[in-house]
């Protein structure tokens, strides 16, 4: 349905359609993310007006390298739509935060761990990691302990600055 | 031993026996060790036997920290000031896995131990250590306070630094 839909407003942007067990994933081009959120919130059919999530993917060997997943509710319709798009390493999205509010701390979240750059966002500084971090540990090529992980941790409190 | 050197020892005797039966612990937990260390607080392990049962919501009023929880790199900050801010005499139990060595999480984001930050004086292992670990980890902090020689701490500790 909302397949059927997208394909007939933007004939270009989607790229693929897939179906597993009634659930809906929708492939579409990263630069016509906005037009086509503001299409599946805004139509009468769909009403998807609750994002429920939004995750990143590192695929570290495939190119373009990352994926943005959308899980998207319509609360009308009782109904969920997973929208997914690729972006490439260093390459920006952008931001969904202005048609669904609830995406700008999770589009911090994926920009906190993964480095994926969304234009236009209001705030976008790290959101779970010490403004001083260095790496998106969520990327295939973090070191897991992390680079310092067998040194001990220096705290220096303000004051003694 | 002189008249002076006993009557000393036997003042700091008095001391320790008052500073053990009074440990107040800081109301201070970080992860799922809290839950056990509230119901060490509970009429069933009824923390209060051992003189410590006034969880001090400041940390000016605390004499012990006891750090239940995984601290990450994160909370590392307001854990030391935390510290910092009670005064002396003061004591810390690394309560729990995490706490003492980091535990299951050998990750970027967690402190490998709290001894890295802040010095510890009773370690309580377990995941999450039963409240009766809380218990011996307490008796062992009183072993450990009613042992304290003449002049290791000062005896009074007051905040503009004339301590006697």
């Amino acid at each position: 349905m909302a397949g059927d839909l997208l394909k007939e407003a933007f004939p270009e942007a989607v790229l693929n359609i897939e179906e597993f067990r009634g659930e809906t994933s929708i492939t579409i081009d990263a630069g016509k993310i906005r037009e086509v959120m503001t299409f599946l919130k805004e139509n009468e059919k769909l009403g998807y007006d609750l994002l429920l999530d939004l995750a990143g993917v590192d695929f570290a060997d495939r190119s373009p390298r990352f994926m943005i997943a959308y899980l998207l509710h319509s609360m009308r319709f009782n109904n969920r739509l997973r929208i997914k798009t690729t972006v490439a390493e260093g390459a920006s999205v952008d931001t969904v935060s202005d048609i669904w509010l609830a995406a700008n701390w999770m589009e911090r979240e994926v920009y906190d761990l993964f480095g994926i750059q969304f234009n236009n966002h209001p705030h976008l500084k790290r959101i779970l990691l010490t403004d001083d971090f260095v790496g998106h540990p969520l990327r295939k090529d973090f070191p897991v302990k992390g680079a310092d992980f067998d040194q001990p941790l220096q705290v220096c409190l303000e004051e003694e600055r | 031993m002189g008249v002076e050197a006993a009557a000393t020892a036997s003042l700091q005797e008095v001391i320790n026996w008052a500073r053990k039966n009074s440990v107040w612990p800081v109301t201070f937990g970080l992860a799922c060790c809290a839950l056990e260390m509230m119901v060490a607080s509970s009429s069933t392990y009824d923390i209060a036997r051992f003189g410590a049962e006034v969880f001090r919501p400041s940390p000016r009023q605390a004499d012990l920290m006891i750090v239940a929880g995984t601290v990450t790199k994160k909370m590392a900050p307001m854990l030391k000031r935390i510290y910092e801010q009670m005064p002396e005499p003061k004591w810390v139990i690394a309560y729990g896995s995490c706490a003492c060595s980091g535990g299951i999480f050998q990750t970027y984001n967690v402190v490998q131990g709290v001894d890295q930050i802040i010095p510890v004086d009773v370690y309580v292992p377990g995941c999450p250590p039963r409240p009766e670990g809380l218990l011996k980890g307490i008796i062992t902090l009183q072993q450990k306070i009613a042992a304290e020689p003449a002049g290791q701490r000062n005896l009074v500790s007051l905040p503009w630094g004339n301590n006697g």
